[in-house]
């Protein structure tokens, strides 16, 4: 039996056949009849190129299947077929399919970078996929800390779990997946939430085997309500890792500057712990800026003071503290003009952004501002830099 | 005021044309800009100037960059100049220089010609703006109003690309003819804009949305046979262009079709099966299937007239000198030149109608047509899906081309809408069946209510299937200011 896996398609009730996501394929995996527009599966990269700009939404649709749906098939419809029942062996082919829809969300989630997500050329080489829906590994809670004030409504929290004897290696900047526990409307088991590791790859403490996490509680949230809610000593399903492009380089002399709101710092953690661990007398190369509300919401505010100055250039930008103008990082950007366009222009420079995906647009602009201020065009600059493995986008 | 333009100027106007080192056109399209704010200004009421629409704005090219969706005013929108990025050693693809360099700059003996084209191109897109002034007052819902806005920002874009165009290529007689195209005003006694169809008054929802399916279409047939054009800029301008094109295609098909929806529902719900039962389904707050069909036949039938006559040395020049290439004309598969092939056109010999052979080139406007004719048939038969699906006994039919022309051979005759030939009489009689009356259009105003409380539709229109941007139902795509 073949592998079940995830297929693109397009609802032909929805789509108005105006070919505008034939024309942007690059793989040309997307064809029409007089009646409807298709997609071949087996062209198909999921480079998501076709899905912004899809006037109806009819592009962004989705069914794991066993064997995928001819063309000829998909010119016969007239409305999507539902999503079928796939069988799912005991040895997890089912969970295949899941990776897939993981690859394709995480995917997505690097789309703002403009092009196809590439890794640093000095990255060391991630490991990819080892436990799935089928077989996830068995993590032990050893830690759960609130880290934003009592005071505040936002609840971001540090979970440490402990892989104990199973080998789940994992790179700074890598995701992986938490399934949490009971089923869902449809009785079957829920599938796994990607969360960033916010610990280096030698774990949350030098030489102990554990991954620490950063989770922000939202209302009505599954799955981080769940990890919120853990307390030592609970065993949690765990699948991945997750993530081949979002890595930090191995290159001392790269600067790194890593732009972030909210949990969108948890690999950041990880890539700064990870060259203080490495090479902790590098100095200014390493940038950080960071927003949030205000300083009490903004995780690691207090371990980020005690990192030296000179050895990490630390930008906050707070949106509503009492008394102060409301700062945006891309505002921080703007600032910081200079620094950001040395950066842009050093062959070891590298841009990493992460968070909410509400904040790309305005860091995309201040960057595109601050390179036009001198004359140069960023959308060149950025294509350049990410077809070289130096700008890095992931927002969810 | 002034002043605040001019700081902002360059940062304000997205651009991937270099804007700021080509200090020439720069300059002249900083002239025009406050006439364009002008202009914008005094046509969109003040109410939904000041308010957020959720916009679709581009920020690049490429296709990660153009759609990002925020709240603007819509005076802010970034209007900019936007082309699609140059294909390495593009040829041109059509008549007598095919496969030779395509121009970067304006070929003197085309001068003129080319000119005039964009001219017309460039006089459309602000006359739908005008034609639309004062549909925001009747929207269905926060929806539509949004999806009419973001249709009149992209039209005023498409102007300035052409704008663009004309600065930046023709000189003082571009800048004249830019000019001009803020002067003259839809509907106007001593300045119309300069195609028939772009001077009528679009007077409600109904009308919008066929406008978009039926008119818009042309102009995106236009703009497929000017992205073919040998002159780069312009085919690189029309490229973008398309791809915005689109979402008025949506507008337009998806408006006609939950309208459709909507009446079956309401007819299913009410237990009525005869669509011409026209005064109860019309007690039920929706528009019969009938007049929607009478709307489809007048706003299909103006639209063909824009195509020109059948047979048009005109239209064999521009393709010959390759200004202007045919639909897709990089996938048909001939020698590009049409110098020897023919076409089938309509003709009108001793009392009927025939299919006649002509040379090719001479026909390129018909192919056209008959390309648009085809694209257009396929929401035709998805607002037949609709109907099918809620049970109800109707079929939505594009009439025959010959029914209700003005321009071409089928003009000045009486053809039924089935395209038989009928006499002046017959014609007559029929006419209230096939043609919306002022009865139909005073029941469809009537129907025009705003609805602006979030996620909620007129009585006479289905919610979309899908929001925006994947916005759920209840969505505030726009956030009225209240003045």
């Amino acid at each position: 039996m073949n592998k079940p896996l995830k297929q693109h398609l397009i609802d032909p009730e929805i789509c108005i056949r105006c070919y505008t996501c034939e024309m942007s394929c690059p793989v040309e995996a997307i064809q029409h009849d007089d009646n409807n527009v298709v997609v071949d599966a087996s062209k198909c990269d999921f480079c998501m190129d076709c899905i912004p700009v899809c006037p109806t939404g009819s592009i962004d649709n989705w069914r794991v299947v066993a064997e995928p749906y001819s063309l000829e098939e998909q010119y016969e419809w007239m409305e999507l077929p539902e999503q079928e029942e796939v069988a799912s062996d005991t040895d997890g082919d089912d969970a295949g399919a899941v990776d897939d829809q993981i690859a394709a969300l995480l995917a997505q989630a690097h789309s703002g970078a403009g092009g196809k997500a590439k890794a640093p050329a000095t990255a060391s080489k991630p490991t990819i996929n080892m436990y799935n829906l089928g077989k996830p590994a068995e993590a032990t809670v050893t830690g759960n800390y609130r880290l934003t004030e009592a005071d505040s409504d936002s609840d971001v929290r540090l979970i440490i779990l402990d892989m104990g004897a199973q080998p789940f290696p994992v790179l700074e900047g890598q995701s992986l997946g938490i399934i949490p526990p009971g089923t869902g409307d449809d009785g079957k088991a829920h599938l796994p939430r990607l969360y960033s590791v916010s610990s280096p790859r030698d774990g949350e403490r030098p030489g102990y085997h554990n991954i620490s996490l950063t989770v922000k509680r939202e209302p009505n949230g599954l799955c981080s309500n769940y990890v919120c809610d853990l307390k030592v000593g609970d065993k949690v399903k765990v699948t991945g890792p997750f993530g081949a492009t979002f890595l930090m380089p191995s290159d001392p002399e790269a600067h790194l500057m890593m732009i972030c709101t909210g949990t969108g710092s948890a690999p950041f953690r990880a890539f700064t712990m990870r060259r203080q661990r490495e090479y902790p007398s590098l100095k200014e190369s390493l940038t950080l800026v960071f927003g949030a509300r205000r300083p009490g919401e903004l995780p690691y505010f207090g371990p980020l003071k005690k990192v030296p100055e000179n050895f990490m250039a630390k930008l906050f930008a707070f949106s509503r503290q009492e008394g102060e103008p409301k700062a945006y990082v891309q505002d921080r950007l703007r600032t910081e003009g200079d620094r950001v366009l040395k950066l842009m222009q050093d062959p070891k420079g590298h841009i990493y952004i992460c968070g909410l995906k509400a904040m790309e647009q305005g860091v995309e602009q201040a960057l595109s501002d601050i390179a036009r201020g001198a004359g140069l065009d960023w959308t060149s600059i950025r294509d350049e830099m990410r077809t070289d493995g130096r700008y890095h986008v992931e927002t969810y | 005021m002034l002043d605040l333009i001019n700081v902002s100027y360059d940062t304000q106007i997205p651009n991937n044309v270099g804007l700021s080192s080509d200090k020439q056109v720069l300059k002249a399209l900083e002239k025009w800009h406050p006439g364009y704010i002008n202009w914008w200004n005094d046509l969109i009421p003040q109410k939904f100037q000041e308010s957020l629409v959720y916009l679709r704005t581009a920020v690049s090219v490429d296709p990660k960059g153009w759609a990002k969706f925020d709240y603007v005013k819509m005076p802010d929108y970034r209007w900019g100049v936007l082309l699609a990025p140059q294909v390495e050693d593009r040829r041109i693809p059509c008549g007598e220089h095919y496969g030779q360099p395509a121009w970067q700059e304006v070929p003197g003996e085309y001068r003129s010609l080319l000119r005039r084209l964009i001219v017309i191109q460039g006089d459309t897109e602000p006359a739908s703006v005008e034609q639309q002034r004062f549909l925001g007052l009747t929207a269905p819902s926060l929806y539509d109003l949004r999806n009419l806005f973001q249709v009149n920002v992209e039209e005023g874009r498409h102007l300035w690309a052409m704008v663009y165009l004309l600065h930046k290529y023709f000189g003082r007689d571009g800048r004249e003819e830019a000019d001009d195209l803020l002067r003259r005003q839809s509907g106007s006694e001593e300045a119309p804009r300069m195609l028939g169809a772009f001077n009528e008054e679009t007077p409600d929802w109904l009308s919008f949305f066929m406008f978009t399916y039926f008119t818009d279409r042309d102009g995106k047939m236009q703009l497929e046979s000017l992205a073919q054009s040998g002159f780069d800029p312009l085919s690189r301008t029309c490229r973008f262009m398309l791809t915005e094109e689109a979402h008025h295609m949506f507008v337009g098909e998806t408006g006609v079709g939950r309208t459709i929806q909507r009446t079956c529902e309401a007819m299913v719900e009410a237990g009525i099966d005869d669509p011409y039962d026209t005064d109860r389904i019309r007690a039920l707050g929706v528009i019969d299937l009938p007049t929607i069909q009478k709307k489809l036949n007048l706003h299909y039938t103006l639209s063909l007239d824009l195509f020109g006559q059948e047979v048009s040395t005109n239209a064999a020049n521009a393709f010959n000198s390759g200004i202007k290439g045919r639909f897709m004309e990089n996938r048909i598969d001939d020698d590009h030149k049409l110098n020897d092939a023919t076409y089938d056109v309509w003709d009108f010999e001793d009392g009927k109608l025939v299919r006649k052979s002509v040379p090719a080139l001479t026909a390129i406007n018909m192919r056209l047509r008959d390309d648009y004719t085809k694209d257009a048939a396929g929401g035709v038969g998805r607002w037949n899906k609709i109907i099918e699906k809620t049970g109800v006994q109707f079929e939505m039919k594009l009439p025959h081309e010959a029914f209700h022309r003005q321009i071409g051979v089928f003009s000045g005759k009486t053809f039924a809408p089935d395209g038989t030939l009928v006499s002046g009489a017959e014609y007559d009689k029929g006419i209230t069946e096939w043609l919306p009356t002022r009865a139909d259009g005073d029941f469809i105003q009537s129907l025009m209510k705003p609805c602006t409380e979030p996620g909620k539709y007129a009585s006479w229109i289905a919610a979309p299937k899908v929001g925006i941007d994947n916005k759920p139902g209840d969505f505030e795509y726009v956030k009225l200011h209240m003045a």
